[in-house]
């Protein structure tokens, strides 16, 4: 993979990733992590991986990251209340943040960087082989998960449908709100 | 283009490669976009008027230049020109940026889109997949600006947006798959080449399962692309302008010119996945000539279609958001289930397919357009004794 591509795409990964973590307003998190998710998708496309691309853009950026963005659009969350107000929960969050960085740098001083390039047969990364791949060799490991997704679909449809379980006054109290603070 | 690249670097040995390949790939990318992608949107925007205006017994823009012909570049100028009014209370950063990621969202499509036999930016094999994927850009976009204008109007117009564009790329994207199972690939190029010239051979006509297909498809990419009759985002009569209401100036513009462009994507669409895309009659062996009948089978294909929206535009009403739900929900889904499961089902029992078959729905196809054809001359007939006196000067 040339340099040339690779240098302002990381960037601009990490760049967004940052993003996610530091900005302060929801939806600005949730777009830099749709922009992270679609560096990381060009990353797949450089990698060989067309498909994966494709899907990871049509899955993730296309079909969750929108579903997080309706729903906070829509429940309008104020965007400055963060866990500052609260130390307790603050130090759970930073020890949490401090033990998955420790465990990320530890990870990262065992990798070898000299791995030598494989070179790979034209055929990789073609749907066809994915395919294959997936309804073939790991097609029982493929249908457990399109099960335990499908009971996860159930089973958030019966909390949902639960009686007295929707919390609607507070949600349309929260809407004004916003929209008044505007106005000043 | 890869090829053409290839031999403009290895005349510059100095100079590396990937940076010749780089500066290749950015201008031949900007040309398409200045050269193609920008005038067909604009022209549209002039046909669509006129088009809509000539339904209503109206004339439309005729003004600049022959036949109004030149107001989509007036109407540019005149939008580059205005003040970009940014309201106080908006998310400036992402106001400014939704605009551009809703075009950056319908320009990236062009990347896979044929054009002829030999003229495509990239033919990527995961075509079909690649453009389903990089139009959810523009729901991003539309989400982006709906929420940084702070104004309801713009909240409820991008969410209905975002609705409707998950909701649709479902039977969308299971209208595709026949097409997919037929042809053994999602390259574009390669749906076409298992398709001939000849009706006949169109995917369209395979079996009635494929029919079906292509409407759902037709209907699924008018839903997706905000068209009338499923232009609730930005329904005038409820929501001012929708997503776009805050957005002045040339902003606003490129909301409508994707909007516009988007349509011919459509088109292409229609056409290679199921009308043959630009398949001609080998009738020369001059490479030019073919790939300039190529282009122009390709553009009348996609352009009937970009009619035909237009036409449904000034004839249906809009549908209310539970009908449109029901209509997704309720019958597209699973029609584009039964779909799915009877093409495999046909291609195992006719693994060949049915020329019978392909031509008895070509004939019905045919005897449907001659009917239809009948009543709209029957009905232009009895308008000539109505109150329409200019239609009768005109036919007489």
């Amino acid at each position: 993979m040339s340099p040339l591509a690779f240098y302002p795409l990381a960037f601009v990964c990490i760049a967004s990733a940052m993003g996610v973590v530091l900005s302060r307003n929801p939806v600005r998190s949730a777009l830099s992590l749709v922009a992270s998710l679609f560096c990381l998708a060009v990353f797949y496309v450089f990698l060989q991986a067309h498909l994966v691309a494709a899907l990871q853009i049509i899955v993730y950026a296309g079909a969750v990251m929108v579903l997080f963005l309706f729903v906070i659009t829509l429940l309008n969350l104020e965007s400055d209340r963060g866990l500052g107000e609260k130390p307790v929960l603050s130090a759970i969050g930073f020890g949490a943040g401090a033990i998955v960085a420790g465990g990320l740098i530890a990870a990262l001083s065992r990798t070898s960087l000299g791995a030598r390039a494989v070179t790979l047969v034209p055929t990789f990364g073609t749907t066809k082989v994915l395919a294959r791949q997936l309804f073939g060799d790991y097609l029982v490991a493929f249908e457990l998960t399109s099960m335990l997704l499908l009971v996860a679909v159930v089973g958030a449809v019966v909390l949902a449908k639960r009686d007295g379980s929707y919390e609607g006054d507070e949600q349309e109290a929260a809407v004004p709100a916003r929209s008044e603070e505007a106005s000043h | 283009m890869r090829a053409y690249l290839d031999a403009i670097a290895a005349g510059y040995p100095t100079v590396s490669p990937a940076l010749v390949y780089l500066i290749g790939m950015l201008a031949f990318g900007a040309l398409v976009v200045f050269v193609f992608i920008l005038p067909v949107a604009g022209i549209t925007s002039w046909v669509e008027r006129r088009v809509w205006a000539r339904i209503q017994s109206r004339i439309g823009p005729n003004r600049v230049g022959p036949g109004g012909f030149l107001q989509w570049l007036a109407d540019g100028l005149k939008n580059l020109l205005k003040e970009d009014v940014i309201p106080a209370a908006v998310d400036v950063p992402l106001f400014r940026i939704a605009p551009y990621v809703v075009v950056a969202g319908f320009v990236a499509a062009f990347v896979a889109l044929p054009f002829a036999g030999s003229l495509i930016i990239a033919d990527l094999n995961i075509g079909i997949l690649y453009i389903s994927a990089i139009t959810s850009l523009v729901v991003i976009g539309i989400l982006m600006a709906g929420w940084s204008s702070n104004n309801k109007w713009s909240m409820l117009g991008g969410i209905r947006s975002a609705t409707q564009i998950i909701c649709y790329e479902i039977p969308v994207g299971l209208s595709i798959f026949p097409v997919v199972l037929l042809s053994g690939t999602l390259s574009m190029q390669g749906i076409i080449s298992a398709q001939g010239w000849a009706p006949t051979s169109w995917h369209m006509f395979h079996s009635p399962f494929l029919f079906v297909s292509f409407l759902l498809f037709f209907v699924g990419a008018l839903a997706e692309g905000n068209r009338t009759p499923f232009d609730l985002p930005e329904a005038d009569s409820e929501l001012v302008a929708g997503f776009a209401t805050e957005y002045s100036g040339m902003r606003s513009l490129l909301f409508f010119l994707a909007e516009w462009g988007n349509l011919y994507v459509i088109g292409v669409l229609v056409s290679t996945l199921f009308m043959g895309g630009w398949q001609v009659p080998h009738f020369t062996d001059n490479g030019v000539v073919l790939a300039v009948a190529q282009f122009a089978t390709m553009f009348v294909k996609a352009y009937f279609w970009v009619f035909v929206a237009m036409w449904v535009r000034a004839t249906l009403p809009r549908v209310r958001v539970d009908q449109f739900m029901t209509l997704c929900w309720k019958y597209m889904v699973p029609i584009g289930l039964v779909n799915v499961v009877g093409t495999a089902t046909m291609m195992v029992v006719l693994p060949q397919g049915s020329i019978v078959l392909r031509w008895i729905m070509v004939a019905m196809t045919a005897a449907i357009l001659v009917q239809f054809a009948r009543r709209v001359f029957f009905h232009l007939r009895r308008a000539n004794y109505g109150r329409l006196g200019r239609i009768s000067e005109g036919a007489a």
